[in-house]
């Protein structure tokens, strides 16, 4: 069931422009970056095979890759989530998933699915930069994996905030630019917050407001690192939006 | 509490619903049996959207119980919906999927297994008028045709119960009648609910209608009923070389006169009585030169109008 709902989104999303722009602006940003920093790199090559130890194409032209497109996921996952909810709400859409045999947990994991599903092919794309150069160098695959998996811890994360940001409105510029918002919010307070309680030596807070940084638990994967709350942490805050997301449209049906 | 009869497909008990202060629905009572037409009919506000929403499980009643053929709705939500079509006011169509993608859609959201589902797909379609549609997309089609795609919606998965608020509203006279006579053979095999505010409607498809009124049933009958109701007590009376009113209001069972000026008088009669055998037997007496003595078929707002003042009346006669 979950898959049937997930299956419309993603027939959803595509039959959109939206879905194709984001496709198309996030491929030209992040291959025009690529390619400058391939460049880059081919110019201080020979600067490099002087020093002792030094770092590889992948840490210097796939890593800042995949930092540019968590950055831009910012922008775009608020914007392909905004629809998921809102839309179908205010086209009163929603009705038939409601009086469907279905739960509405099924309802949200399935969208939850769809927008992931699209999120991938994003990350597949950006995947797919580093790896065509296989051919002419040796490439860290472990540092890769890690890139990759951190940007989809990272975009799971927003697609549950979005996700639920859609649920509070009917209005799908409305849902985006409170996701974005949300996302903003956690960004500056989540990063700033927790050094600070950190430097205080209160290791709670700090790691109860970890949760709520994206983008820092994306560094140590991002540099190779395996840090097991790094990635815990994400996966609490996406469930954490979906049971939010959830609750929401229950409370719909409670309240009316 | 709840009667447990197998052809009993919809029983609610107590159903209410506020929200905040405004009380939609009052304590409300339901029942549909299997091969069963019955209308909501009530005028806007009345409470019917409301209704029909808490018998889907699109919104949670207030107080009451709602059983659809014997499984508590609000308990085993996913088994009791499984057996329900809704089409709301406004059908739920997703516009960028065509009719086949979306009914097919529908029928796996439903967990038809997929055997049956190409079958079922058409069948709806062909039932729906909707048989050279598959390959359009909905947004495309006229407001009938997307009505029709939400009537098959609510069709597609073979429900026991279909619940249809407003399904004619905003087609032309020929789709409406052809809508009517896809309810009525709707309603051999399945239950059916519909709601709506026009009085020939409930007349022309349902077999027992159910009036609302500010939330609340004040009319409970069959068609049969329902007539007798509107016409039994109001004859409307044309003659050539009218007398004043008072005339008329003279005759024993005549309890009121109203006259247009040009010799069309609506009498009501009281009560238990008809007076049509003295009226006849007075105006020949009388040499009135009756043209016309016909039952006045009252209008949905004159049905409401009695329903109330009579309400008032009792309340007045208990007090």
């Amino acid at each position: 069931m979950i898959f049937t709902i997930a299956g419309k989104e993603l027939r959803t999303l595509f039959a959109s422009p939206l879905a194709w722009l984001v496709l198309t602006v996030i491929q030209v940003v992040l291959g025009y970056g690529f390619l400058r920093r391939l460049d880059d790199f081919l110019q201080i090559q020979p600067q490099l095979a002087q020093m002792a130890s030094p770092p590889g194409l992948t840490e210097l032209v796939a890593a800042p890759t995949y930092a540019t497109a968590a950055a831009v996921l910012l922008f775009a996952v608020p914007l392909l989530a905004m629809r998921m909810i809102a839309e179908e709400r205010r086209n009163q859409t929603l009705t038939l998933l409601l009086s469907a045999p279905v739960s509405m947990t099924e309802i949200i994991l399935g969208k939850f699915a769809g927008l992931m599903a699209f999120l991938l092919i994003i990350i597949l794309l950006v995947l797919a930069m580093p790896l065509l150069l296989v051919t002419g160098t040796r490439l860290d695959f472990g540092l890769l994996g890690g890139l990759t998996l951190a940007l989809l811890l990272l975009a799971a994360g927003f697609a549950a905030v979005g996700l639920y940001a859609s649920s509070l409105t009917a209005q799908p510029v409305a849902a985006a630019l409170l996701g974005f918002g949300m996302l903003l919010a956690m960004l500056f307070m989540g990063e700033t917050a927790g050094d600070s309680l950190r430097a205080r030596g209160w290791h709670l807070p700090a790691a109860f407001i970890q949760v709520f940084s994206p983008l820092k638990n994306f560094e140590p994967l991002g540099r190779g690192m395996i840090d097991s709350y790094a990635i815990a942490c994400p996966l609490l805050l996406t469930a954490g939006f979906l049971v939010l997301a959830i609750r929401r449209l229950d409370g719909r049906r409670l309240r009316g | 509490m709840i009667p447990a009869d197998p052809a009993l497909t919809i029983c609610a008990r107590g159903l209410s619903r506020s929200f905040g202060t405004h009380v939609a629905v009052k304590p409300l009572d339901l029942d549909v049996r299997r091969g069963e037409v019955v209308g909501l009919l009530g005028p806007n506000g009345a409470g019917k959207s409301t209704t029909m929403q808490m018998l889907t499980g699109n919104l949670a009643p207030g107080s009451g119980e709602i059983r659809i053929c014997g499984i508590d709705l609000l308990e085993s939500p996913r088994q009791a919906k499984a057996r329900i079509g809704y089409l709301p006011e406004t059908p739920p169509l997703y516009r960028e999927l065509n009719v086949r993608e979306y009914l097919d859609l529908v029928a796996k959201l439903h967990r038809m297994p997929k055997a049956q589902r190409a079958e079922a797909v058409i069948s709806a379609m062909a039932r729906c008028g909707l048989a050279d549609t598959g390959r359009k997309l909905i947004g495309t089609l006229s407001k009938g045709y997307q009505q029709r795609v939400g009537i098959a919606q609510a069709i597609v998965h073979e429900p026991d119960v279909i619940i249809l608020d407003e399904p004619t509203v905003g087609l032309d006279p020929n789709q409406i009648l052809d809508i009517r006579r896809l309810i009525r053979e709707l309603g051999e095999r399945h239950s059916v609910i519909l709601s709506t505010h026009i009085l020939p409607e409930v007349e022309a498809v349902c077999d027992r209608v159910q009036i609302m009124h500010h939330g609340e049933i004040v009319f409970s009958n069959t068609i049969a009923g329902l007539r007798e109701f509107q016409s039994g007590r109001t004859m409307i009376v044309g003659l050539q070389h009218p007398p004043a009113a008072d005339a008329l209001a003279a005759i024993p069972g005549v309890e009121h006169v109203e006259t247009d000026g040009e010799g069309r008088f609506r009498v009501r009669f009281a009560q238990d009585s008809d007076p049509s055998a003295a009226l006849l037997s007075a105006a020949a007496a009388h040499n009135w030169g009756l043209q016309q003595l016909t039952p006045a078929r009252s209008s949905l707002e004159d049905v409401f109008v009695q329903l109330t003042r009579d309400d008032a009346a009792e309340d007045a006669a208990a007090a």
